[in-house]
């Protein structure tokens, strides 16, 4: 029943490189919204693991905080997504590097 | 209970590294929702069941299925998914994976470092919600704003122009 606190520690630090791992070679913006999402999980799980860990529910209120923050990240990133679509027809991250319009 | 964390530990991984290198949006943000799933058992392994239920219901069953209807609407065709294949067979890979695992090398050395008592407390959903409502009332509250701002946001965003 009892579980060490380095294993879902080394989970979560797992999990949190194969999102930076995607953050880094995806180019699609669906991609690095999904990467992000998985980054922020892998944050929740040290939470938790260390709630686990000192028995104090200050871990599990964290995660509810991290939820909070990627719903609000996830609903803007959506909006955006949809915009550069509607503009450029694309989803390329790299299409929109321009702060203006193309002249 | 240990055996239930390994699996769910093998498994998440397995379908998050699966997301991350698919060529196809909707079939990526499927084996993420599943391994949101697994993150929902191993939150319970790990002795927090309100987490476990939030992960499943609020992550798995809204955030990202939210996400997904959104990428339905997006609509790929078939030489956007071709494009995206041939980058994934890019040699791109190299260069991050090297970043990454020099990054793991430093983060992996405080995990061997250090003791490794197995301490094990279930926190019920009581504990969480006392305090929660009690002495971080003023996080709820910014909490509450956060969100707020988001929706205003999205929705002078998402207007018309």
């Amino acid at each position: 029943m009892t579980i060490a606190w380095p294993l879902p520690a080394a989970l979560a630090l797992a999990l949190f490189l194969l999102g930076l791992l995607g953050l880094l070679t995806r180019k699609n913006l669906v991609f690095v919204l999904m990467s992000i999402e998985i980054m922020l999980n892998a944050a929740g799980l040290l939470f938790i693991t260390a709630g686990m860990r000192w028995g104090n529910p200050d871990g599990q209120i964290m995660l509810i905080f991290v939820f909070n923050l990627a719903g609000a990240e996830l609903a803007l990133g959506l909006v955006l997504l949809l915009r550069l679509r509607n503009r450029l027809a694309t989803l390329d991250g790299d299409a929109a590097n321009l702060l203006r319009d193309t002249p | 209970m240990n055996a239930v964390f390994y699996l769910s530990a093998g498994l998440a991984l397995l379908t998050t590294a699966l997301a991350i290198t698919r060529g196809n949006p909707v079939h990526a943000l499927l084996y993420f929702v599943i391994s949101l799933l697994f993150m929902g058992v191993i939150f319970f392994a790990l002795g927090a069941p309100f987490a476990a239920g939030l992960e499943v219901i609020v992550y798995a069953g809204a955030i990202m299925v939210l996400f997904l209807f959104v990428t339905m609407m997006l609509a790929m065709d078939r030489l956007a998914l071709r494009r995206e294949r041939d980058w994934i067979a890019r040699p791109i890979w190299i260069a991050p994976i090297c970043l990454v695992l020099l990054l793991a090398v430093e983060l992996a050395r405080p995990l061997l470092r250090g003791s490794h008592q197995a301490a094990f407390h279930i926190v019920t959903p009581q504990a969480v919600g006392i305090k929660l409502f009690t002495t971080d009332l003023a996080a709820v509250e910014l909490a509450s704003m956060l969100l707020l701002a988001g929706l205003v946001a999205a929705f002078h965003l998402g207007r018309r122009q």
